[in-house]
């Protein structure tokens, strides 16, 4: 699809969008924020990519839910086959090999399976088995699809999982909210590297300023069209990353009150949304700002 | 035997270093020529599998007693594979230990703890 058309098809509201949504640290209100900006939305789908974590699911409580493994692909060596050359030990950039006593030793939980040792091989004395690492939940919650990626404890890596869930994403223009892992490794790169949109959550400390600049840094990078939520607000008290978001000239598109109500509604496993009309009020209003600036930011005629 | 000890500097008055894979280098002792020398831990900076790699080094330098101050698990499984000996230093140089070594008062490690999988550097 050229960009002409592209726009044209935004519209005409067919929207086929993409919003991952970040934050350089735990506990900003990633989950809170995405949970929430579905559930807000006619139509969406909420993608959970916090593999290691996913609370989404806890919320949206989905029904009639489907399960499928997850599984990536171990070397398995033929040590009769082996000549003992080293090349797949040597190869191997996770040093999830060894050879000793004439043997080659695979550490499963240091694997990545990139399955570049198989490659290397000019016996062909490796070939690769189905290790399940996680599994994928998948159901409905009223108008939203969910989707969640779980990693078993122990596993070298989320990425797999985190391909999985988004795989799932729906390809007929929903509205798709990327729940990401905390931080900015690989596990956040993997999850935001096809949205179309980077939406940050902040809190109003330094830490969270500092955790901010980490993640502006990382969506830059992705040249994504960005914005910022500040969470977690106190009225007539300095808030760091909103100050951090006007030196850079990051846009905030909107504010979520430091709020016990909130707190304890969410703590308590709730969707706000649903359950509050002036929270509904307030991520309606936020998610028609975050598509408006998705929605600029992506238009032919930006400079990004 | 060749006897080696993770080490913080590459020189004789070294102390031991708290980390057997990312360890700068390794002393290793030669008991039959009595030399002693240092090599460079090529896995130190790795980012993951660092006690796999570490310990492939040792193996392949064909030592046959390691004195460490801890091991870990992965580590451990390629050592004992190659049947090397692994004993828990009690002095915080390697000289005292080496000494100690000599006389039989190290004892053998055997508790070895789980790898770290990337936690703590940041950059997983």
């Amino acid at each position: 699809m050229n960009s002409t058309l592209a726009s044209m098809v935004m519209e005409m509201g067919g929207i086929s969008m993409k919003i991952a949504v970040l934050s350089g640290k735990g506990g900003t209100g990633k989950t809170m924020v995405s949970v929430n900006l579905a559930a807000a939305a006619q139509r969406a789908a909420y993608l959970d990519c916090d593999v290691e974590e996913p609370n989404g699911h806890l919320y949206f409580k989905p029904e009639n839910p489907v399960e499928e493994p997850v599984s990536v692909k171990i070397p398995k060596i033929d040590h009769d086959a082996c000549s003992g050359c080293r090349q797949c030990v040597d190869f191997c950039k996770f040093n999830a090999l060894a050879y000793i006593n004439k043997k080659v030793m695979v550490f499963d939980d240091v694997c990545h399976a990139c399955g570049g040792c198989a490659i290397v091989c000019p016996e062909r004395a490796i070939s690769e088995w189905d290790k399940t690492i996680g599994k994928l939940l998948s159901g409905t919650s009223e108008t939203v699809e969910v989707h969640s990626g779980f990693l078993k404890p122990g596993q070298a890596s989320g990425v797999p999982i985190i391909k999985e869930v988004l795989a799932k994403a729906p390809g007929d223009g929903t509205l798709t909210l990327i729940d990401c892992p905390p931080g900015s490794a690989c596990v956040v790169m993997e999850s935001i590297k096809d949205a179309d949109y980077c939406l940050m959550v902040a809190e109003p400390t330094l830490f969270g300023a500092h955790n901010l600049a980490m993640v502006h840094e990382l969506v830059r990078l992705f040249e994504k069209p960005h914005g910022v939520v500040l969470n977690k607000c106190l009225e007539d008290s300095p808030n760091p990353s909103e100050v951090f978001c006007i030196e850079q000239g990051i846009p905030v598109l909107g504010e979520i009150p430091f709020d016990l109500e909130l707190g304890a509604i969410n703590s308590n496993g709730e969707i706000l949304v649903r359950v509050q009309a002036h929270y509904a009020a307030l991520f309606s209003e936020l998610l028609l700002k975050v598509k408006e600036a998705a929605a600029r930011e992506t238009a032919p005629d930006s400079q990004r | 035997m060749k006897i080696a000890i993770p080490v913080d500097e590459n020189h004789p008055g070294t102390a031991v270093c708290a980390s057997l894979a990312r360890a700068p280098y390794y002393l290793i002792k030669d008991t039959v020529s009595n030399e002693l020398t240092f090599i460079e831990n090529t896995a130190a900076n790795s980012q993951g599998g660092a006690g796999v790699k570490a310990a492939q080094l040792l193996v392949d330098q064909q030592i046959e007693a390691l004195l460490t101050p801890r091991c870990g698990q992965n580590a451990a499984e390629v050592l004992t594979a190659a049947k090397m000996k692994i004993y828990k230093t009690e002095y915080p140089s390697a000289k005292e230990n080496l000494t100690a070594f000599n006389s039989g008062l190290l004892a053998t490690l055997n508790e070895f703890h789980a790898g770290f999988h990337g936690h703590g550097d940041g950059g997983h």
